[in-house]
């Protein structure tokens, strides 16, 4: 077109960014390229290509990394870990600060390469991937300057195996490297086979910034690679972003093993419009939800649900919206949407949406551009909740949308998903967000904005969209374990019948309790508890999967004490202590009678100095305000887990339980207890207290029983949130596999017991464990 | 004059030759209550808009020389003359050097409008006579708009009889600020029938509304009350035309429309004075509104240096060489 043409038409002309420095920097690597392992480059071995998914263009060929390439990267990451995690804080901050720096310097190069490789827009890798890339390891410099003094009896976890996607390469892999690092591990780093070009840029970065050989290891390849790196014995933590299905296959890989593990998955995350938001800028943030990256974002808003009032407004609105998108080059600077990743990811979309028979679908009325895969913005309206595609994550760029009635409605409709990533809420009523914001079963919440991240504010899921957080000092202590010494957890099997049964005086029956009522087991069997000089103590119920069944139901309907105030909560946990204390002889003979231990006093004393830390515990345990680059505020609020499975040791069979059940209680959790089969009694003792104490019904339920097989329901429990088992028999490999269904938080003593009689036990890494941590961004202005 | 030029004459750069002009509305306060503006939302729509939208090359040309045909160029000293105001015609006549646009390819243009106090008026209207540029006066007390109402209005109907086709009124703030949207409307009707068939263009000295949700309502009550085009600022606030602010108007525009079916003009005036914002303008005003907002009928820049830094870009784009400010005439 002429200038004079132009002049009349006002279009949009071509925008080019060049590609010549990035094309220049693949030549220099002879456009093939070997695993970056010890400091150096490997020679390119078994190639495949890496392609321009815009173009389909190879732009170098790279090489699928073996078994004996993950051997050697992770002996190399061993090799290095002693002195990398013996150097000083502050030469591993000046290091990750080196980083930050040399990704800022050639900001522009990793922007073009990382579109180039993945079909991004310009204007996202530019503006968003690279820059957030950068602040991570500036934060993250920081982290490391700082981890000793704020977080001592910490220790570094070892050789991590990260393995990331292909929807922010570089982004995921500095959320990866930069906490590993910053805490004192090393890591072998396995980029996605449609992305790998920036990860090996980034190893070029590494030897600039004086990253010691070994630290950084990248081995590129497929999920054959990424699956010999999670089975490798020599990792002793799996960190890993990614599709569900993958995330579980993980969690079952690594069954048994003991591996450190952070997940973090898919999403179906909604977008909530109220009737008395901004419209139009609710409109404009979905443009920043679902067709951001192509759609191909895990915390994407890609379920739109709106207040039905207005709902036909906001649909004739966003599709005028949609037709103003561009498509096209995505390294032209002035386009909205560039090509999915790869013709798969394509053909998969197109299948997902074709696939549908309900609503109506609108497609942005747009030009497809010649060549690339490239997915044409789309709206579904009016699907139910039971439409495929309001459960299933597309990962493209496609928005499902329904309608809700009440703010109630909303957050039922909005966490009625086996997922919990993300959520934006829309409203300019201030009450209503921050109620709704708690609701809802997600990671992190944006309140009239969507899709901000930063190093500062923790990001991960709930539910199915996996566990750990990255970013911040909750991202770093996925990278840390506590130095305090743990003891092997003995195995103590129940005291078998004597040849010559000393009958009670009066029989004793310890029930089951469950919904804060005694209840007898489903079984109808029972099994009798004998002290060692062949007393019958009692019989406890013989629990099966039922019961377990019950139990759960009652946590569930208990939802009420997870909203309860932290005042409260010590209230009710002094009061346990009280009124154990008050039965404090009873219990120790108890103990005393179900192990023959002598000094069993100490182990009460113990449970009620137990309880007030707790209780004390119960109202400080405090979220923080993240300080993120935005004028608003990011809280990281401190949320109960939820329902907890709780396998109490055999070590102590009052304190044991008492150390697990206090800090779930204190912060609002709901608690199955399966005390120790050998010396259950003094659990199921306990439930008296529980009952004088005004614990409410459902909080605390106790099914006694062969352990195994309780603990096994109750890790594949999908309504279940966590299991922790501190049992001394457990086969923890088939609790590893069980839960990997819902994908729950596991807590499992592969290395052993913590000593429960130590006075001055550390609460926190149980309250971290009982919390899950919640990030709501509130950006304000007026 | 070409007849490419007298073409472009011909598409009168005033809204009232055009059929549809805003009728406007009765004051529909349930509407106005309902209006939103989340600040820190559109301050990142506004903040991310630049990375997303860009021209170059022979587009950059283009646009900004429809860029010129949309300035109202303005000058609102206490030091203006005959003279002065004679001067700045001239410019509004011949914005660009003809051996500039020659090398571009360019028809002649000329400015949108000549922008100056009431006094200059005939001046203006002498000095512009034969073309199509219409002469605007700011009025009503500007800029404080506090002078007694019955002169407000009769200083319209002096200027409209002096040969004004445009009058930028300003709006009592303190009917904002106090939530008397009755009065705000009241006042832009009087302002709107003292126009008779000269166009209005309302300025809400959006520096002192207090918030973009005010901003959005007085947008709102101005065009209920018959605004043919909403401005920013009198460019005499300590905060003029903004991207947030705009996107807040034009928003507002763009919802009067989808209700009305009429076409609200704007125009963002005070410290726009490079051609690089000129373009993040623009692209604003494409992507919020469309293209028939990119014309001088809907669209213009109250500006009186951004010319200037225009000319040099067009002379940049036509040789290839960065240019100087004494290179271009002045206005």
């Amino acid at each position: 077109m002429t200038t004079r043409e132009i002049f009349d038409s006002m279009a949009y002309g071509p925008a080019p960014e060049s590609d010549a420095e990035a094309r220049d920097w693949i030549a220099r690597h002879g456009a093939r390229f070997g695993h970056f392992i010890g400091g150096a480059f490997t020679g390119p071995g078994d190639p495949f290509a890496t392609k321009n998914p815009a173009t389909g263009e190879v732009l170098a060929r790279v090489t699928q990394g073996t078994a004996a390439d993950i051997d050697a990267a992770v002996a190399a990451a061993t090799d290095a870990f002693p002195a990398w995690s013996g150097l000083t804080c502050h030469a591993r901050a000046r290091i990750l600060y080196a980083i930050a720096r040399l990704l800022q310097k050639h900001a522009r190069l990793f922007a073009v390469l990382e579109t180039m490789d993945n079909g991004k827009p310009i204007r996202e890798s530019r503006d968003i991937d690279i820059p957030l890339a950068q602040r991570h390891f500036y934060h993250h410099a920081g982290l490391a300057q700082l981890r000793d003094s704020e977080r001592p009896g910490h220790a570094p976890i070892g050789v991590c195996g990260q393995i990331i996607p292909w929807n922010f390469p570089l982004l995921m892999l500095a959320w990866k490297i930069a906490p590993a690092l910053a805490a004192g591990n090393t890591v072998v780093l396995k980029p996605a086979e449609y992305t790998s070009l920036t990860a090996l840029l980034f190893a070029d970065i590494c030897r600039e910034a004086g990253v010691p050989p070994g630290v950084v290891n990248i081995v590129t390849g497929d999920g054959d690679t990424g699956a010999a790196l999670v089975d490798h014995p020599g990792v002793a933590k799996i960190a890993f972003t990614g599709s569900t299905s993958v995330g579980r296959r993980i969690r079952q890989a690594t069954a048994g093993s003991g591996k450190s593990l952070t997940l973090e998955l898919g999403g179906k995350s909604p977008y909530m419009i109220f009737d008395d938001a901004d419209i139009d800028s609710a409109i404009e943030g979905l443009v920043d939800a679902i067709w951001f990256n192509q759609g191909q974002v895990c915390c994407a808003g890609s379920r739109l649900l709106v207040q039905e009032g207005i709902a036909e407004d906001v649909y004739a609105r966003l599709r005028a919206r949609m037709a103003r998108l561009r498509l096209g080059d995505p390294l032209d600077k002035c386009i909205d949407i560039g090509s999915l990743v790869d013709p798969v990811q394509h053909q998969r979309v197109t299948a997902l949406v074709d696939a549908n028979t309900e609503g109506d679908t609108y497609r942005a009325p747009l030009d497809l551009p010649a060549g690339g895969a490239v997915y044409l913005p789309t709206l579904i309206t009016g699907l139910s909740p039971a439409a495929p595609l309001m459960q299933e994550e597309i990962f493209g760029p496609v928005l499902v949308a329904t309608t809700f009635r009440t703010p109630a409605e909303a957050v039922e409709i909005a966490n009625n998903t086996r997922y919990g990533l993300a959520a934006s809420v829309w409203t300019e009523n201030l009450n209503l967000a921050l109620d709704i914001a708690p609701k809802l079963a997600a990671g992190v919440v944006w309140v009239n904005a969507t899709n901000l991240f930063d190093a500062a504010a923790p990001f991960g899921g709930v539910r199915e969209s996996g566990f750990g957080r990255e970013g911040g000092w909750e991202g770093l202590d996925a990278y840390l374990k506590p130095t305090a010494p743990l003891n092997p957890a003995p195995v103590i099997a129940p005291i078998a019948a004597p040849d010559t049964p000393k009958a009670p005086d009066l029989d004793r029956t310890a029930k089951m309790y469950i919904g804060g009522k005694q209840a007898r087991p489903d079984s109808g069997y029972s099994t009798p508890v004998w002290s060692p000089d062949g007393a019958l103590l009692g019989q406890v119920g013989t629990g099966n999967r039922k019961d377990i069944r019950n139990a759960v139901e009652a946590a569930r309907a208990a939802s009420g004490w997870s909203k309860t105030t932290g005042h409260l909560r010590a209230q009710i946990l002094y009061y346990i202590a009280e009124n154990l204390s008050a039965r404090a002889a009873e219990f120790a003979a108890r103990i005393s009678a179900m192990t023959g231990a002598d000094a069993a006093g100490a182990e009460v004393t113990t449970a009620i100095e137990r309880l007030f830390t707790c209780a004390a515990w119960a109202d400080k345990f405090d979220g923080r305000a993240a300080d993120v680059p935005i004028r608003g505020m990011a809280l990281a609020l401190r949320e109960p887990v939820g329902m907890i499975g709780i396998i109490a040791p055999d070590d102590a069979p009052l304190l044991g339980a008492v150390s697990l059940l206090a800090p779930a209680l204190a912060m609002g959790n709901r608690v199955i207890l399966v005390p120790s089969a050998a010396c259950p009694l003094a659990a199921t003792d306990l439930y008296q207290v529980l009952d004088t104490s005004d614990v409410p019904p459902g909080v605390v339920n106790i099914v006694t029983g062969p352990v195994q097989p309780l603990a096994e329901t109750l890790a594949a429990h999908l309504d279940l949130d966590a299991l922790w088992c501190f049992a001394g028999d457990t086969n923890r490999a088939r609790l590893d596999h069980a839960a990997a269904g819902n994908l729950k938080r596991l807590w499992l003593n592969h290395a052993g017991n913590p000593d429960w009689h130590a006075p001055d036990l550390d609460a926190r890494p149980f309250l971290n464990a009982a919390t899950e941590v919640k990030t709501v961004w509130v950006p304000y202005g007026e | 004059m070409t007849e490419t030029a007298t073409h472009l004459h011909d598409t009168a750069q005033l809204p009232q030759v055009h059929a549809n002009r805003n009728a406007g509305l009765p004051l529909d306060l349930d509407w106005v209550a309902r209006v939103q503006a989340n600040t820190s939302a559109i301050e990142r729509r506004a903040a991310t808009l630049p990375g997303r939208r860009t021209v170059k090359k022979s587009y950059q040309a283009a646009w900004l020389a429809r860029a010129i045909t949309l300035i109202d160029l303005t000058t609102l000293a206490g030091d203006d003359t005959p003279g002065r105001v004679r001067r700045l015609c001239a410019k509004a006549r011949t914005p660009v050097r003809a051996d500039i646009l020659d090398a571009l390819g360019l028809p002649p243009l000329t400015t949108g409008a000549v922008c100056v106090y009431h006094e200059m008026v005939p001046t203006a209207v002498e000095a512009l006579a034969g073309t199509a540029i219409p002469v605007a006066a700011v009025s009503t007390g500007f800029p404080a708009g506090l002078s007694p109402f019955h002169l407000r209005v009769r200083e319209i109907e002096e200027s409209v009889k002096a040969g004004a086709a445009e009058i930028d009124i300003v709006i009592s703030r303190r009917h904002v600020l106090t939530g008397n949207w009755q009065a705000l409307y009241d006042e832009m009707c009087a302002f709107r029938a003292a126009c008779g068939e000269a166009h209005v263009k309302a300025i809400l000295a959006t520096g002192e509304l207090g918030s973009l949700r005010n901003v959005a309502r007085a947008s709102l009550v101005c065009m209920m009350a018959g605004a043919d085009f909403i401005k920013t600022s009198t460019g005499k606030e300590s905060v003029n035309a903004t991207l947030p602010v705009t996107l807040t108007m034009i928003r507002a525009i763009r919802a009067y429309e989808a209700a009305t079916g009429f076409r609200v003009g704007y125009k963002p005036a005070g410290g726009i004075s490079k051609a690089k914002d000129a373009l993040v303008y623009m692209a604003m005003m494409k992507e919020e509104l469309g293209d028939p907002w990119l014309k001088p009928e809907l669209f213009r820049f109250g500006a009186s240096s951004l010319l200037g830094d225009i000319e040099r870009q067009l002379e940049h784009h036509a040789t290839g060489a960065y240019s100087a400010a004494w290179r271009h005439p002045m206005g």
